[in-house]
């Protein structure tokens, strides 16, 4: 069924998550940057789903992966348009900035 | 032997689009990054044989959530290069992060492997003489089908959110208000005076629309200039 082993796909899926999370730290201001880079973070989780359905011969991973899909897909266009609304309230989009509630 | 070089090309493009998204100078270009990597990763689940997911990924993530980013980014006019202050200091943190994580990561692949009951304990295994696409189906339509139905609420429950988020009232058009138009009575708009013969309409205070404020005595609105005509 797997055209390489298990263990590549899962290294290839950590190298993503470590991108993602460097990603993070990198661009601390962009909140952009920093929803795209939770992306890629998502991506390498499903990637990991992906190898383990095919590496144990078992649909439910992927069924699963549409979920995380469902779920990473609202999760963008809420943070998106929270983007939107506080770049139109604020003028900027510096995560710095937000500190109305002072928490 | 040509799927394992496949694999390669595609993994290394995507760790390297990876890098580019969280690297780019311009915004503009790690959503472009961003797209390059979900194409690729699309491949690697088609290498891994979940052709379904891969069309999903390239459809749902390429035709919508990054498009979505692109919208957001060109629409912000936001200076991205003042966003980039401070780069060089949060490197080191970000380096050092990611490096202990990547070596707990290695720490857990390297002390791992699958246990052996493992393959009994599985839920669908792949049926013969069906594809991918049609198997991922019945399992969604029967065994998961509440779950399935949950992710469409919270897709509905997000969409709802965006909208009422960004939602700007702006009274720019005109609309015709129904139901103002129908609850208005004569008591409201019409008042019977008497009018002296030869007396203007300024003298007596009437003037419409009707002025919030209470109308000034009619002695002194005698003198304005335009103070109506005999």
């Amino acid at each position: 069924m797997m055209v390489v082993g298990l263990s590549h796909y899962l290294l290839v899926a950590a190298l993503l998550l470590v991108m993602g999370i460097f990603g993070i730290f990198l661009n601390r201001k962009n909140v952009i940057i920093i929803l795209m880079s939770i992306e890629l973070i998502l991506l390498a989780a499903n990637l990991n789903l992906v190898a383990f359905s095919a590496a144990l011969d078992d649909m439910v991973g992927q069924v699963f992966v549409m979920f995380t899909l469902t779920v990473a897909a609202a999760e963008a266009a809420i943070g998106l348009a929270i983007v939107v609304i506080y770049f139109r309230n604020r003028g900027s989009i510096e995560v710095e900035d937000v500190n109305l509630m002072k928490g | 032997m040509i799927p394992v070089v496949y694999f390669y090309v595609f993994a290394a493009i995507l760790l390297v689009s990876a890098a580019m998204v969280v690297s780019a100078r311009n915004p503009v270009h790690s959503v472009l990054f961003l797209i390059l990597a979900f194409f690729n990763a699309a491949a690697l689940f088609v290498l891994a044989g979940a052709e379904f997911l891969a069309m999903i990924l390239v459809i749902v993530y390429v035709g919508a959530v990054a498009v979505l980013f692109l919208f957001v980014v060109m629409m912000l006019d936001v200076n991205f290069t003042a966003l980039r202050s401070g780069y060089q200091r949060y490197l080191p943190v970000g380096l050092a992060v990611g490096a202990v994580l990547l070596g707990e990561l290695g720490i857990v692949l390297g002390g791992w492997k699958v246990a052996p009951e493992a393959v009994t304990l599985r839920l669908a295994p792949h049926a013969a003489n069906v594809h991918n696409t049609a198997q991922l189906g019945r399992l969604l339509y029967t065994d998961y089908i509440f779950l399935f139905q949950a992710s469409g609420l919270v897709l509905l429950v997000a969409m709802i959110g965006a909208i009422v988020l960004t939602l700007r009232v702006r009274n720019l058009s005109r609309h015709q208000n129904i139901a103002r138009q129908v609850a208005r009575t004569p008591a409201d708009t019409l008042e019977l005076l008497d009018v002296p013969s030869r007396a203007g309409i300024a003298v007596l205070g009437i003037s419409r629309p009707k002025p919030d404020r209470p109308a000034p005595a009619p002695a002194e609105n005698s003198h304005a200039p335009d103070g109506g005509h005999h």
